[in-house]
């Protein structure tokens, strides 16, 4: 639609207008043959009595009842210009994230507001702003050919991949209320893969979040209490999800483009392939955390290459490492709540309190708050 | 769509630009002409000036309706403008690959009002 009209704001209301009558018809009519093709009706039609109260659009009227509705292929290529229109890098990448939920993934602005905690009134102002940005500014609705893909793409992975890790590390008791961000993201990412079956940091995108949402049930215990990696039980681990993550990570291996997403989902496959923490190949683990700097080199991938790096050489020499973090990541709550862990590891007691207790007084999420506090009760 | 691509930089980019030895300014001007040239004979640049520097520029204000001339630019006293470009193209995309070509530092894209 925003192809057809040019105008995205006028495209998302009559978008929106026609799931709704989708909602109230198909339940009494039932589902018509080509879902598809009957909502671009039923949003062309509602688009030109929009624009027909508009003079301004009066052009793009006639090119609208000139067009005739397209077979089902070209709206998997819709989503996608949508999808990259979108997460344009001209957007903040914060409004690039509302955007994407709201257009592609059809959050309400409510939703997106409580999903990223902050007020509807700014979460409504910031999509505003981008869909006035996108429309003055010009931002073309398409997907970027050649040269121009890949950067662009790295753009839409970047976005999907902190909408997922907003909602993974919200999950909770008390993030119940909330519409699941993480399985969003993840449905957006397999949509990706199928639209663009070739491109592997893409697969390991997909791959990466597989691997995290295998473990979901063992990271909350019967009582509602975070349980860290060490002490998950791993049974509870989702075996074929994490066979389906293995799976795209071999596929991507297979196209030679290695990079970034892949090799974090690597190392979550190791994690998710091994019996035991205390049985897992952590040099191999090391070795993929090295390979990682090569790409991106970041205070928070060298903490936890420090924590693996703990595990084959001793705890003494990975607090040396972490201790030169300081500086970068002081103000980072799993720089302190890693460095108690550490130091408990070496016997020091009270400094472990006092890193926890700075853990505390950084962390806002409260399944995190109340893992800390319970370590410092024991 | 018209777009102004301003080329900007910082009150030290100008001391060094100023600095500049002779065949350094050459080997510069040459780009930056060579890019308006190119772009020129492609139809993409409806305009564009270099500016002088910001010492030169002067601000008029106003206060209560009345005009008030002072010595220097408007803007932060950081932040310069060296040149404009005036560009006729598709989109911001388009823009974008312009600007990523210009040879002398940060490009600002701006989208001309339509009339």
């Amino acid at each position: 639609m925003v192809r057809i009209i040019g105008n995205f704001d006028i495209a998302e209301e009559v978008v929106q207008d026609s799931l709704l009558a989708a909602l109230e018809k198909w339940p009494e009519q039932g589902i018509p043959d080509r879902p598809g093709a009957w909502l671009m009706t039923t949003a062309r039609r509602r688009a030109i009595d929009l624009l027909r109260r508009d003079q301004r659009y009066a052009e793009k009227v006639a090119l609208l009842e000139r067009s005739t509705v397209s077979p089902e292929p070209v709206e998997a290529d819709d989503r996608l210009r949508l999808i990259f229109t979108c997460c344009h890098p001209a957007l903040a990448q914060e409004a690039q994230v509302a955007l994407t939920l709201r257009a592609v993934a059809g959050f309400t602005t409510q939703e997106i507001a409580a999903a990223f905690l902050v007020s509807e009134p700014t979460m409504a102002q910031r999509i505003v702003r981008a869909k006035r940005k996108i429309v003055e500014a010009n931002i073309p609705y398409r997907v970027p050919q050649g040269t121009q893909l890949v950067p662009r793409l790295d753009a839409v992975i970047a976005v999907l991949y902190l909408m997922f890790n907003e909602g993974y590390l919200s999950r909770g008791p008390g993030a119940a209320m909330r519409r699941d961000l993480a399985e969003d993201a993840l449905w957006l990412a397999s949509l990706l893969t199928r639209l663009l079956p070739d491109q592997a940091e893409v697969l390991g995108l997909l791959a990466l979040m597989k691997l995290h949402l295998a473990r979901s049930r063992a990271r909350f215990d019967a009582a509602g209490e975070m349980v860290l990696l060490p002490d998950q039980d791993r049974a509870l681990w989702d075996a074929a999800e994490i066979a389906d993550g293995v799976g795209l990570l071999h596929r991507a291996a297979a196209l030679n483009a290695r990079g970034p997403y892949q090799l974090q989902g690597a190392i979550a496959a190791v994690h998710a392939e091994s019996a035991s923490w205390e049985k897992t190949d952590w040099a191999q683990i090391v070795l993929l955390y090295d390979s990682l700097l090569g790409f991106t080199d970041t205070p928070v991938v060298r903490l936890n290459r420090a924590v693996a790096l703990s595990r084959i050489a001793s705890p003494q020499v990975a607090l040396g490492e972490v201790n030169d973090l300081a500086i970068s990541l002081g103000g980072y709550h799993l720089f302190h709540a890693t460095r108690a862990e550490l130091l408990d590891e070496v016997g020091e007691r009270a400094l472990a309190r006092e890193a926890r207790l700075q853990a505390l007084e950084l962390c806002h999420n409260p399944a995190e708050r109340a893992l800390l506090e319970r370590k410092l009760r024991s | 769509m018209k777009y102004v691509l301003l080329f900007v930089g910082t009150m030290e980019d100008q001391e060094r630009f100023e600095n500049l030895s002779q065949e350094d300014l050459a080997t510069g001007i040459e780009a930056a002409g060579k890019w308006f040239e190119e772009y020129s004979r492609a139809g993409k640049i409806v305009g564009g000036e270099q500016l002088k520097g910001p010492q030169t520029a002067t601000t008029v204000r106003f206060k209560d309706g009345k005009p008030i001339v002072t010595d220097g630019p408007f803007i932060e006293s950081k932040e310069i403008i060296g040149g404009f470009a005036i560009v006729q193209v598709a989109d911001l995309d388009e823009a974008l690959e312009m600007a990523k070509t210009w040879p002398a530092g940060p490009v600002e894209v701006w989208p001309a009002v339509e009339r």
